[in-house]
């Protein structure tokens, strides 16, 4: 059998997914081919979602999407190795009709996703992984070949979005292999714990949810963030730092995870928890700089694939499904002109990504990645652990004068980094960021 | 088999006032029953097991306890219906038929779906063997009665009915079970479950013969050979007296000589996790747990084993358990008694080694005098 | 030929949770599967199709969602689906369950010709009463072959069929007549990997769904809780030690030490134990 498809995605997470949605829902013949047991079966469990991105696939989501809780808090903590120093976020115009983040457990959502993409009318083949991009003499992708018994699937595109380590495309030569410095590894594990225990220790009713993102010493003075995510029963941790890093300090990530867990700021908040499910996966931080070549004759790559992801703000998965979206369009659009799915014309591609916030977004952040890296002791130790002795400082009232406590600081900031390396790293991060 | 829908509370709580009067036609089955198992001469002693807790239900509903036995007419027979009385049954149902020889669905269903309606038990208890399991389906779908499989505990309430208690979901949880409206209200219990009660010599007691018209021309399906196990030992893994299984903590299909050698060293039944059956280290018939055997023994160790739910309730019988793992958290460590944290595959050849040298007869001597 | 297999899908109990407080089960981001003893069954039915030709039809009842579990079956190459689902079922027990398919088995066998044989699995892991296949076998009247280990031959002529039996002490060969109901035992076979071609046309088909009319089922009394002569009572979770095991200090010692200790560990709490293995690990 050599049947023919318009397109073909590999992978049904959230680019694939988006992708093979916008190409099937404008009838476009298209065959979704997912390694796993089942979308979402080999995808990190619990993650945000912000909506604004999915209502640009499928408008009305929320009436059948499982969304667990809607964000209307977000806590920001500098850690030391006792304490931590915050900034917190709530509001209640958060609790609107149409909430702008969710919490959500991926393997239920992409399993849904799924469901939208079939009953788009798209072919959705799970526990099929592809070996092998198949390209005619000329080198154009032309289909794939996979691990089942069968001949090459032709299409006249192929969407890549297999993931950050999905190696078909670094083995086809369409990328490279992302380096250690550009990709973080993540740990993450799912405490159970009934809902009215989560609204209790978090402040929450009805559906609302918080978010806590952490920094410092936890992360041993590698590059790394730690995570704490309320869904309706469970609460999803984990922490990340990047593979360089651990391979470097041969950290082990595990062990970072306990010791957040048992920091005296995080273990109440989920004491008594069932531990269930230990993943580990890896995100794509090198940011602009790491972005490989994202179309050529009969393939584009979208979402973690192509490293669009924003590890300052921590998002992946609006990247993926926006990227995931516009490949679809683009294709539907060179499609509908009768044109061929070769490199000039699926330029209309990466031209409509520049366009959006995913390049732009990048682009801001574009020397982020680098500074965090190369200054990881100072962001994620030294600096923690001042502003935490500086905040101690001013909240234990004893008979120091106010004034000598401010210059005990100051002088403690400098001991630790120099006034020069103190300006340095101001001045770095402001631009960074800007 | 329980449906229990999510979202929908369990049924316990909105059925169990549902409690209808017993039907009229019911009301004259009494008694408990327990199917005395036998097959090619060789009684199965869960039917002990269960004339045991039996003889509980019995008393507390003031009834009689009554074994079953079905097969041709001769000494095993016999045998049979003597060990019933022996281990607390104070009478038996005895059909004879030359056709029970080898054990088929067809003449067994039939001729105890035929006592039954005879003689009109409101308790019938059977063991959850292959034999067991392939009749009580067949007998509780003719008779259109309730069946709970696999229990681990039975009782009676303060109205008479049978409580069956069983694990669901993989032994995450237990349910406790009724047939309210319809007789007899049947169970099943695993082998090594329940207590083997003491055997009391008596003689035997009433016995009512029943005769079931079959021929064998009407019997379609026909028993063509047995080949027996044979003395191997598998058959006595679950009712060892002591018994030492390895996990997939051992790490390599290699290391399993070390459990075998210790269990040797003891004179210990051997077997493993589930996970080893499915790598092809060890036969089926040696995993312990849900899905493999339930054991009972004075002494179980388990090396490397980390005690997942499903290994638990195949274990949780045993007198005294002993867990070798690596993992001070193991949830083994939640059930077991004697717990050493340390490297099994290191620890174990000591273990037999010291075990070796205070269980020989020199030593003992010496210790003796 | 043509073959039923009766499929269950059933949660992976492996990540089932019990809610630490309220003792019930929390089913959320539980994965289904289907029942992996069924998959014995279905690869056995798979091989006589493959070996005698005819068609493979699986069936489940189970709310709409088993229809993943159906779909892939058909991956595995299964020739038809159907689902039984219908809200009058919910709450079966083995003897409403058993009614309700083999209503829809003998309809099956209207609507697709009637059935040689119909497959069980040999228990399922959220049930586990391995009751369903006899109670189906009795109310069709089929001959009824449970754990068979394997097949031993097929006479469609003399529509005669010979098996190896697991017994508790041994395997048992029988010879019965088609029709008939068996259930498989585990270990048996290996479920194959479907084609490209079954995998895309699983992803395609339709799968046949039925109601208790669509079925057939005209008393509903016998169906679902109501027809469901056990009743559960009350769920609960298993009472826990309250002691943990008493852990052998292990530092600095040689492993020799240790076994001592557990040794010693072991006697004081079984004293009668030292006597017996004596006896038992000279013999
Ligand atoms: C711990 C952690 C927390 C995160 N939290 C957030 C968050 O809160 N919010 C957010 O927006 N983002 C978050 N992200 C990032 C987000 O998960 C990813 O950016 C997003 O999932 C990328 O989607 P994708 O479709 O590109 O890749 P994936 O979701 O990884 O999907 C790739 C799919 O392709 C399949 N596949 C791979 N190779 C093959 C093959 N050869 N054949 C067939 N199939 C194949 C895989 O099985 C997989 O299903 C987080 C990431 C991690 C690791
Ligand atoms: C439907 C169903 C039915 C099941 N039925 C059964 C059943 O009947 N029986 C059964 O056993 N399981 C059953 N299981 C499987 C069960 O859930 C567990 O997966 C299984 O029991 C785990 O086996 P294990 O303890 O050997 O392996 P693991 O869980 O991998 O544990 C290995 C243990 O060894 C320890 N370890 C590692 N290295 C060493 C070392 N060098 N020395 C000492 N310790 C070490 C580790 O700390 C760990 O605790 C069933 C599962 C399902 C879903
Ligand atoms: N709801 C169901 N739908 C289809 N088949 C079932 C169902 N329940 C049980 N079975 C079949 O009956 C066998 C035994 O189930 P059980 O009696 O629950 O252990 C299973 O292996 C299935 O083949």
């Amino acid at each position: 059998m050599t049947e023919k498809f318009d397109a073909i995605v590999i992978g049904a997470g959230m680019a694939g997914n988006a992708a093979a949605y916008t190409m099937a829902s404008r009838g476009l013949k298209v065959l979704q081919l997912e390694r796993g047991e089942y979308p979402g079966s080999k995808n990190v469990q619990g993650a945000i979602l912000y909506s604004n991105m999915l209502e640009k696939i499928i408008p009305d989501f929320r009436d059948d999407a499982p969304l667990e809780r809607h964000l209307v808090e977000q806590r920001f903590w500098m850690m030391d190795d006792t304490s931590h120093i915050g900034m917190q976020y709530r509001s209640d115009d958060f609790n609107e009709s149409r909430p702008n983040r969710y919490t959500v457990i991926r393997a239920q959502f992409d399993k849904w996703f799924s469901r939208k993409v079939r009953e788009a009318g798209a072919t959705v083949l799970c526990e099929t992984t592809v070996t092998e991009v198949a390209r005619d003499a000329d080198g154009k992708v032309i289909g794939v070949h996979t691990d089942r018994i069968g001949d090459v699937i032709l299409a006249d595109v192929v969407v890549l979005a297999e993931g950050v380590n999905g190696l078909l495309g670094t083995r086809a030569g369409l990328r490279e292999t992302p380096k250690p410095e550009t990709v973080a590894l993540a740990v993450k594990e799912m405490h159970f714990l009934p809902e009215d225990v989560i609204d209790q220790r978090f402040g929450l009713k009805a559906n609302e949810g918080c978010v806590i993102e952490a920094a410092g010493t936890i992360s041993r003075s590698m590059a790394g963030l730690a995570f704490l995510y309320t869904n309706k029963e469970s609460i999803s941790i984990g922490i990340g730092c990047l593979v360089s890093d651990f391979a470097a300090t041969m950290e082990s990530p595990y062990d970072l995870l306990e010791n957040f867990k048992k920091h005296p700021s995080v273990q109440p908040l989920i004491a008594d928890s069932e531990v269930k499910e230990y993943a580990a996966h890896l995100i794509p931080e090198g940011g602009y700089k790491a972005i490989p070549q994202l179309f050529g004759n009969g393939w584009v790559v979208t979402g973690d694939a192509a490293q669009l992801n924003n590890a300052v703000h921590r998002e992946g998965s609006n990247l993926a499904m926006t990227s995931g979206r516009l490949a679809g369009e683009a294709i539907v659009q060179v499609k509908t002109r009768g044109d061929p799915m070769i490199k000039e014309n699926l330029a209309l591609y990466k031209s409509k990504l520049d366009k959006s916030f995913v390049i732009k977004d990048l682009r801001k952040y574009k020397d982020m990645p680098a500074l965090l890296h190369t200054n990881s002791r100072n962001f994620f130790t030294t600096y923690p652990q001042l502003l935490s002795q500086a905040a101690q400082n001013f909240m234990r009232v004893d008979s120091t004068p106010k004034i000598d406590k401010e210059r005990a600081t100051t002088a403690a900031f400098i001991k630790e980094r120099s006034r020069w390396g103190l300006v340095s790293d101001a001045v770095r991060f402001a631009f960074a960021w800007r | 088999m329980l449906n229990m829908k999510r979202d929908t509370p369990p049924p316990a709580a909105g059925r169990a006032s549902t409690k209808r009067e017993l039907p009229e036609h019911f009301k004259d089955y009494r008694h408990v029953w327990v199917f005395i198992e036998l097959e090619r001469g060789q009684i199965h002693p869960v039917s002990f097991e269960l004339l045991g807790e039996g003889r509980k239900l019995a008393d507390k509903l003031g009834v009689e306890l009554a074994g079953v036995v079905l097969g041709p007419a001769g000494e095993a027979t016999l045998y049979a219906v003597a060990e019933a009385f022996a281990y607390g049954a104070d009478l038996a149902y005895l059909v004879e038929a030359p056709l029970l020889e080898d054990y088929r669905n067809e003449p067994f269903t039939k001729a105890m779906t035929d006592l039954v309606t005879t003689y009109k038990p409101e308790i019938l208890l059977l063991g959850a063997t292959t034999l067991g399991r392939d009749l009580a389906g067949s007998v509780a779908t003719t008779l259109l009665t309730g069946l709970t499989a696999d229990c681990t505990e039975l009782d009676v309430d303060a109205e008479g009915s049978l409580a069956a208690t069983r694990p669901t979901f993989g032994g995450s949880l237990l349910c406790t079970i009724y047939t309210l409206n319809c007789r007899p209200q049947m169970a099943t219990v695993r082998p090594r479950v329940m207590a083997m009660p003491q055997r009391v010599n008596k003689p035997i007691g009433r016995v009512i013969q029943h005769d079931v018209p079959m021929v064998e021309e009407e019997i379609v399906t026909k028993a063509l050979g047995f080949l027996s196990d044979g003395q191997s030992s598998n058959a006595n893994l679950a009712y060892a007296d002591v018994v030492v299984a390895g996990g997939l903590g051992l790490g390599a299909a290699e290391n399993l000589k070390l459990v075998k050698n210790l269990a040797r060293a003891i004179g210990a039944e051997y077997g493993c996790s589930r996970p080893l059956v499915q790598k092809g280290w060890m036969p089926a018939d040696r995993q312990i747990g849900q899905t493999g055997k339930t054991i009972r023994p004075k002494l179980y160790i388990a090396a490397g084993i980390s005690g997942a739910i499903q290994h638990r309730v195949g274990v949780g019988g045993a007198d005294l358990i002993v867990a070798i793992n690596t993992d001070r958290n193991a949830p083994i460590f939640d059930f077991a008694h004697l717990g050493v944290v340390t490297d099994a595959i290191r620890f174990l050849p000591s273990l037999t080694e010291v075990f070796t040298h205070r269980l020989s007869p020199h030593s003992r001597d010496k210790l003796a005098n | 030929m043509h073959i039923v297999i009766c499929i269950k899908q059933v949660p992976d109990s492996a990540q089932i949770r019990v809610h630490p407080v309220t003792n019930t089960i929390m089913r959320q981001g539980v994965p289904t599967i289907i029942n992996p003893y069924d998959l014995f069954a279905l690869e056995e039915a798979l091989r006589l199709r493959d070996a005698h030709g005819g068609e493979v039809t699986v069936l489940t009842m189970g709310p709409p969602m088993a229809e993943d579990a159906l779909r892939k079956a058909l991956t595995y190459g299964a020739d038809r689906a159907v689902l039984l689902t219908d809200r009058h079922f919910a709450g079966s027990d083995t003897l409403a369950t058993s009614f309700a398919l083999s209503q829809a088995i003998a309809k099956i066998g209207e609507t697709f010709g009637s059935p040689d044989i119909v497959f069980t699995g040999k228990q399922t892991i959220d049930g586990d009463t391995a009751q369903v296949g006899p109670g189906i076998a009795k109310r069709l009247d089929l001959l009824q072959l449970t754990y068979v280990a394997k097949i031993v031959s097929i006479d469609l002529n003399k529509r005669e069929i010979t098996v190896e039996r697991r017994s508790e002490g041994g395997t048992q060969t029988l010879m019965s007549k088609l029709p008939c109901l068996i259930t498989m035992l585990e270990g048996t076979n290996e479920i194959r990997r479907g084609s490209l071609d079954d995998a895309l046309r699983a992803a395609r088909s339709r799968i046949v769904k039925w109601n208790a009319a669509d079925a057939g089922i005209e008393d509903l009394t016998k169906c679902g809780l109501r027809g469901s002569p056990t009743v559960v009572k009350r769920v609960f979770a298993p009472a826990t030690r309250a002691e943990k095991a008493e852990q052998i200090d292990t530092t600095e010692k040689t492993p020799r030490d240790l076994a001592d200790e557990l040794i010693a560990g072991i006697f004081s709490r079984q004293p009668a134990l030292e006597d017996e293995l004596a006896f038992d690990g000279d013999a």
